[in-house]
C-alpha cells in the first residue's frame, strides 16, 4: 500500500514539474510550486519523517508561496519567451544525467546497512532518552546534540532578514525622518 | 479587502486558532512533531493572513515593524545567551547539563525550551518582516 501512495505522489510530482516548466504564466507556476511542496510533505509523511513534512508544509507550501506572490505583485505575471538556448540545454541535461548516474552508488531506500544508520545514529537512539529525556528524538537532536548547528541556522535566518530589509525596506527611515521634521 | 465578508469572518475565526496552534507546536515540540522553526512559521502565517485580509496598515499597527526587527535579534540573543550562561556555570557552550548540575535532564529540558523559544521568536519576526518589506514595496511601485 505505501508503494502505491509513493507511486501516485511521485508521478504527481513529475506531472506538476512538467507543467511548471511549460507554463508561461508565473502566477500558475507559483501556485503549482506550492502544491509541489504539499505533495512533498505527503511523501515525507509516508516516510515517517513527520517533522520534515511539517516544515515542508508550513514553509514550502505556506510562507514561500505567499512571499513569491508578494514578489510577483511587483513584477509581470507573464514570463518572456526566449529562443531555446541549446548550449544551456546540453549543460542541464548532462548535469542531470551525471546526478542520476551518481545515485547508482547510493544505498537503497530503507537499507539498514546504509552508512547513515551505522555511524552515530545508533548512539543517539540508545542514549538520547537517558541523557536528554525528551520523547521526540528529533527535538533532542536538533536543539541539544546539534545545538550549535541550530544556532547557525537561526543566525542565517536573521541574516536573510537583514539582507531583505536593507534591499527593500531602505526607504522607510527616510520617510520617518520627513514625518518627524 | 472591504466587502469580502466571507473572507473576513472566516479569517477572524481562524486567526486565533492558528496562533493557538503555533503556541502548541512551539511548546509541545518535545513530545510531538514540531519545534521553534515550525511554530515560528505558523505564527507568522497568522499575522500574514491578518495583513492580507484586513490590510497592511492594520497589521502594522498590531505588529509594528520596528518591534519585529528587535524580536528577530532578541531570538538569536536568547539562543546565544543560553550558551553563555552554560559557559558561566562551568559547562561548555550550549551544554545544557550545566544549567542544573544536580539534575542534568532538567537542565536539558530548560535549555531546549529556551533555545526553541529563541528560534521561534526569530523565525516569526523574520517571516513577518520580510512579508511587510515585500508588501510595502509592492504598494509603492
Amino acid at each position: 500500500m505505501p508503494e502505491l501512495v509513493n507511486i501516485a505522489l511521485l508521478s504527481f510530482l513529475v506531472v506538476i514539474t512538467v507543467v511548471i516548466i511549460r507554463s508561461r504564466d508565473l502566477f500558475t507556476a507559483v501556485m503549482l510550486s506550492g502544491i509541489f511542496s504539499l505533495l512533498c510533505a505527503g511523501l515525507f509523511t509516508v516516510m515517517d519523517a513527520v517533522d520534515v513534512a511539517f516544515t515542508e508544509a508550513a514553509v514550502g507550501a505556506g510562507i514561500s508561496t505567499v512571499l513569491m506572490l508578494a514578489a510577483l505583485s511587483m513584477t509581470n505575471s507573464k514570463e518572456k519567451v526566449h529562443p531555446t538556448n541549446w548550449g544551456a540545454l546540453i549543460v542541464a541535461v548532462l548535469t542531470g544525467a551525471l546526478l542520476v548516474y551518481g545515485t547508482q552508488d547510493m544505498p537503497a531506500y530503507g537499507d539498514p546497512g546504509a552508512p547513515v544508520h551505522n555511524h552515530i545514529a545508533k548512539r543517539y537512539i540508545e542514549t538520547s532518552l537517558v541523557e536528554i529525556d525528551v520523547p521526540n528524538m528529533v527535538t533532542s537532536l536538533l536543539a541539544s546534540y546539534r545545538g550549535f548547528d541550530t544556532l547557525g541556522e537561526t543566525t542565517v535566518v536573521l541574516t536573510a532578514c537583514i539582507g531583505v530589509l536593507l534591499l527593500l525596506g531602505g526607504r522607510r527611515r527616510e520617510e520617518d525622518d520627513h514625518e518627524g521634521s | 479587502m472591504k466587502g469580502h465578508d466571507i473572507l473576513r469572518v472566516t479569517a477572524k475565526a481562524l486567526i486565533p486558532l492558528i496562533l493557538l496552534f503555533g503556541l502548541y507546536v512551539q511548546f509541545h515540540g518535545d513530545f510531538g512533531p514540531g519545534g521553534g522553526f515550525q511554530a515560528g512559521v505558523i505564527f507568522a502565517a497568522a499575522i500574514i493572513l491578518y495583513a492580507l485580509i484586513f490590510g497592511l496598515d492594520e497589521a502594522k499597527e498590531a505588529v509594528p515593524p520596528r518591534a519585529l526587527e528587535l524580536i528577530a535579534a532578541l531570538g538569536v540573543l536568547l539562543y546565544g545567551g543560553v550558551g553563555i550562561v552554560t559557559m558561566v556555570k562551568g559547562g561548555t557552550f550550549l551544554a545544557y547539563n550545566a544549567l542544573d548540575p544536580a539534575h542534568p535532564t532538567h537542565g536539558q529540558h530548560l535549555g531546549i525550551l529556551l533555545v526553541e523559544l529563541g528560534v521561534g521568536l526569530t523565525v516569526t519576526a523574520v517571516m513577518c518582516a520580510i512579508f511587510f518589506a515585500f508588501a510595502d514595496r509592492g504598494r509603492r511601485s
